[in-house]
């Protein structure tokens, strides 16, 4: 346990750099993008110069960008997100508004993706170069070439429209009074579609990866040792084979929780998900710095807390690695 | 509103009968309106503010008109064009320096305040005039309010105003909110600006955000037996193909302002128990306007416009951009408008021969690579439509030897680009006309207009003949020799072309055959639908 958290606090110092470097990268970028919250706004209402010079007053605009980056990182270390200006409320509210609907899906998501994936991977690399290896190899690599937007559309046109097996899109019902285990049930129905599209496409990747790690496997002195004491193949490929190759995969974990916030950007539009995705891109629209560059330090923390989850399950799966982390 | 019908049927030569058969049923239906029922719509954007007092603009009405209302709304049959609303009559003194309006009885705010001559005062005085985008053009002279009594309030101008003006905006910017919700506290601050109390016939129930807006039938309304419906439900749903799949789906009812896109209109008409309709936004008229940089030496040259004019193919726009649902433009008033428009103006037919002789005229000739000169064009981002207009426009350009660099911003940057950096040579822009020239039109072409006001003249236009019929309209009180203004305001236009109109074009609304009055009024989609009705 120590060792977890010998490298739970480097970890941790190592994190505020980033995201300092984060939060600066992001002010700057949108510093740069023509146009302010003011030019957002007025785009949709119009206006005469004296209210567009009160609104730039009032949103704190016609102070320089400098001081505007020192006020707020004042602010941040006070924990503080600040107001945006599109909501008109707390950043914190609106952001832990949209937070548990994104988790619920990319976890989701990545539950399917990495539990299918590696199930299907080891399938097809129990057997490398053979029937079902080539087939799922071919399908996984379809699916993975299918832009996440058409995949969600055609799953929409299919499940939703033709068949009404499942919502349009949404979180849950609206308005529906449901609670407890029906309210479940229902954002379960409402995630099936979002889930599987994203889901699906990341999917290909823990596949391939399995079945690689796998083939290259097979070729190792302990597999010929475990066929040599007569071990059933099931065995070899479940304890000896898929066992060593799964160790990649987890690191992958870690590294695709970045990717699938971004993808989530895409399915969150297509199926309408209130979730911190397209909070995003409303923000960048808008404008609202502020806002964006909440959403993107709660997802750096996020990542940084997924690969820090991952390294130390890593700790523990593989007893080779951290020893030499925790002993700096 | 007739001319745009008929040139619309025209060009949909094709698909006129389908129009007619899913269009008219809407229309004296003779079915007496259920009462409850939820009517689920779908909303592509959250307004940041939604007090129509304060932002006036389509975005907010869209929800907001069904819980705060004006003064009057717009109409097909009524007198002026209007139906009374909060106020029951309106009058206008001789000289143009009072309007007075008799208030409507036994009106209660939600909150089961009465709603009195004060609430009118307080909003005209303290939110209008300076705070609200369009009033504060409008009731820039407002001086006072007057309130004899509780039902009557008497608007005094410091100036005169032309009655006519006042009438004509009474629609879009008159909306009502109550004193004394609004009285304590900054007034753009207040929290009824997120969650609005008004008089209307919905309340408002909640927000969630990203997901929807709840309204809930308002027991005590004025109108009788109105509200039918029990509730409306506006769904956010953001991607641009996701209205049509929840139509067919029929997890929405109503997909309003186009939010089913043109392209998808003749697929979905087709689905059963669907209906594509036209009507219901005649009063919502969107210009097609090519923007243009008066800075630019080349393009100060009215012979280098008059040759952009005849280079566009307006009735191809129309057929193509616009699928058909559009008209073509002949000036800076849309023909559907029943009270100043004209046809009798300099028009520019589409002759690509001619418009090439008039720029060697103005001494362009074409260089050895076939071009004459580059431009820089900003189509505007907020319609599929300006944007597709823009790639046309840039290959009608090149086809009279102009090259035109197309760059594409998102909204905030491109209404930094034309309106505040000047960073254009021609703009493709959407304008409203709003049912008077001096509420949102002649702001596009007069001069003297501070940098960085969206949707005005900002290409360093300047005709002082123009600026001065602008001027004398703007206090001419007598609404025959004021309308008489603003023909000769579209022929000057036209003649000299500060800017190019294009084309005309409303909103379509796909709509499920259960509900009933739909489209029933030239501002339906932001009017407050207390007649709506679902049936079962």
């Amino acid at each position: 346990m120590t060792r977890a958290l010998l490298l739970l606090r480097r970890r941790l110092v190592g994190s505020v750099f980033v995201l300092l470097i984060v939060v600066i990268g992001t002010f700057l970028l949108l510093e740069a993008a023509p146009g302010d919250a003011v030019d957002a706004y007025i785009a949709s209402t119009g206006g005469d110069a004296g209210m567009i010079e009160l609104l730039r007053h009032r949103w704190g605009l016609d102070q320089s960008a400098l001081t505007r980056l020192a006020t707020y990182l004042w602010a941040l270390l006070h924990l503080d997100l600040g107001q945006s200006v599109t909501f008109s409320r707390p950043i914190r509210d609106v952001i832990l508004e949209r937070l548990p609907n994104t988790l619920l899906l990319m976890g989701s998501a990545t539950a399917l993706s990495f539990g299918l994936g590696s199930a299907l991977g080891i399938y097809a690399g129990a057997r490398p170069g053979g029937f079902r290896d080539r087939l799922l190899s071919i399908g996984s690599l379809a699916l993975y070439a299918v832009p996440g937007f058409w995949l969600g559309l055609v799953l929409i046109i299919v499940f939703a429209v033709d068949l009404r097996w499942f919502p349009i899109g949404g979180i849950e019902s609206i308005a529906s009074g449901k609670t407890g285990l029906d309210r479940a049930a229902d954002i379960a129905r409402h995630l099936v579609l979002p889930v599987s599209a994203l889901g699906f496409i990341y999917l290909a990747l823990y596949l391939r990866m399995m079945r690689a790690g796998m083939a290259e496997v097979w070729r190792q002195d302990f597999v010929l040792a475990a066929r040599a004491k007569g071990l059933s193949r099931r065995r070899i490929v479940l304890a000896h084979v898929a066992r060593n190759a799964l160790l990649p995969l987890v690191t992958m974990l870690g590294l695709q929780s970045a990717q699938m916030l971004g993808g989530s950007v895409v399915i969150e539009s297509v199926f309408s998900v209130p979730g911190l995705g397209r909070l995003a891109q409303e923000a960048v629209a808008a404008r609202d710095t502020p806002l964006l560059l909440g959403i993107i330090l709660v997802s750096a923390v996020l990542v940084i807390v997924i690969n820090l989850l991952v390294d130390i399950a890593y700790a523990f799966l593989d007893p080779r690695v951290g020893a030499s982390e925790a002993g700096a | 509103m007739s001319e745009v019908t008929i040139s619309r049927r025209s060009v949909l030569a094709g698909s006129a009968l389908l129009l007619a058969s899913t269009a008219l049923p809407t229309i004296g239906w003779a079915q007496t309106p259920k009462k409850g029922g939820r009517l689920v719509v779908a909303a592509d954007s959250e307004p940041r503010n939604l007090n129509p007092a304060i932002v006036a603009s389509n975005g907010v009405f869209f929800i907001s008109s069904k819980i705060v209302e004006p003064l009057a709304e717009a109409s097909f049959d009524g007198k002026d064009g209007l139906d009374p609303r909060l106020a029951t009559s309106w009058e206008g003194a001789a000289d143009g320096l009072s309007v007075t309006f008799k208030l409507r009885e036994g009106v209660k705010w939600h909150d089961g305040k009465p709603f009195t001559s004060a609430d009118v005062a307080f909003s005209a005085l303290q939110i209008w005039k300076p705070l609200q985008n369009l009033g504060r053009t409008v009731f820039k002279d407002l001086e006072a309010v007057d309130t004899p009594d509780e039902l009557t309030a008497v608007f005094k101008f410091a100036r005169p105003t032309p009655f006519q003006l006042i009438r004509n905006a009474l629609p879009a910017l008159t909306s009502v909110v109550p004193k004394h919700i609004y009285e304590t506290g900054k007034i753009e601050e207040n929290p009824a600006n997120n969650a609005p109390i008004g008089t209307g016939p919905f309340k408002f129930a909640e927000h969630k955000s990203g997901e929807y807006y709840r309204l809930e039938r308002n027991g005590d309304y004025w109108g009788q037996d109105q509200p039918y419906l029990d509730e409306i439900i506006y769904q956010v749903l953001p991607d641009r193909t996701s209205a049509a799949s929840a139509l067919e789906a029929e997890e929405i009812q109503l997909a309003a302002f186009s939010a089913v896109p043109l392209a998808d209109l003749d697929r979905i008409s087709k689905v059963p128990g669907l209906k594509v309709i036209t009507k219901g936004y005649e009063a919502l008229t969107y210009q097609l306007v090519v923007e243009i940089n008066h800075r630019r030496k080349e393009l100060a040259d009215l012979k280098v416009r008059q040759a952009i004019a005849h280079a566009i193919d307006k009735d191809f726009v129309v057929k193509t951009v616009f699928l058909g649902y559009a008209a073509t433009a002949t000036g800076p008033v849309p023909k559907n408008d029943p009270q100043f428009y004209t046809a009798d103006v300099p028009t520019y037919v589409f002759d690509v021969a001619k418009a090439n002789a008039l720029l060697d005229e103005a001494g362009y000739s074409k260089g050895d690579n076939g071009k004459r000169f580059s431009l820089k064009l900003l189509p505007a981002p907020y319609f599929n439509e300006t944007k597709q207009f823009g790639d046309y426009l840039r290959q009608a350009l090149a086809a009279i030897g102009i090259d035109a660099q197309l760059v594409n911003n998102d909204s905030a940057a491109h209404i930094k680009a034309v309106y505040t950096d000047h960073a254009f040579d021609l703009a493709v822009g959407p304008p409203v006309f709003r049912g008077d020239p001096a509420i949102s039109t002649t702001i596009l072409v007069q001069s003297g207009i501070p940098d960085g006001v969206p949707f005005s003249n900002q290409g360093g236009y300047k005709n002082d003949e123009l600026d001065a019929l602008i001027a004398k309209a703007s206090e001419t009180l007598d609404p025959a020799a004021r309308t008489e203004l603003y023909k000769e305001f579209q022929k000057k236009v036209a003649a000299d072309l500060p800017l190019i109109n294009v084309a005309e074009w409303s909103f379509i609304s796909v709509v499920r055959d259960t509900v009933g009055n739909v489209a029933n009024n030239p501002r339906w989609a932001v009017s407050n639908w207390a007649d709506t009705y679902l049936e079962s």
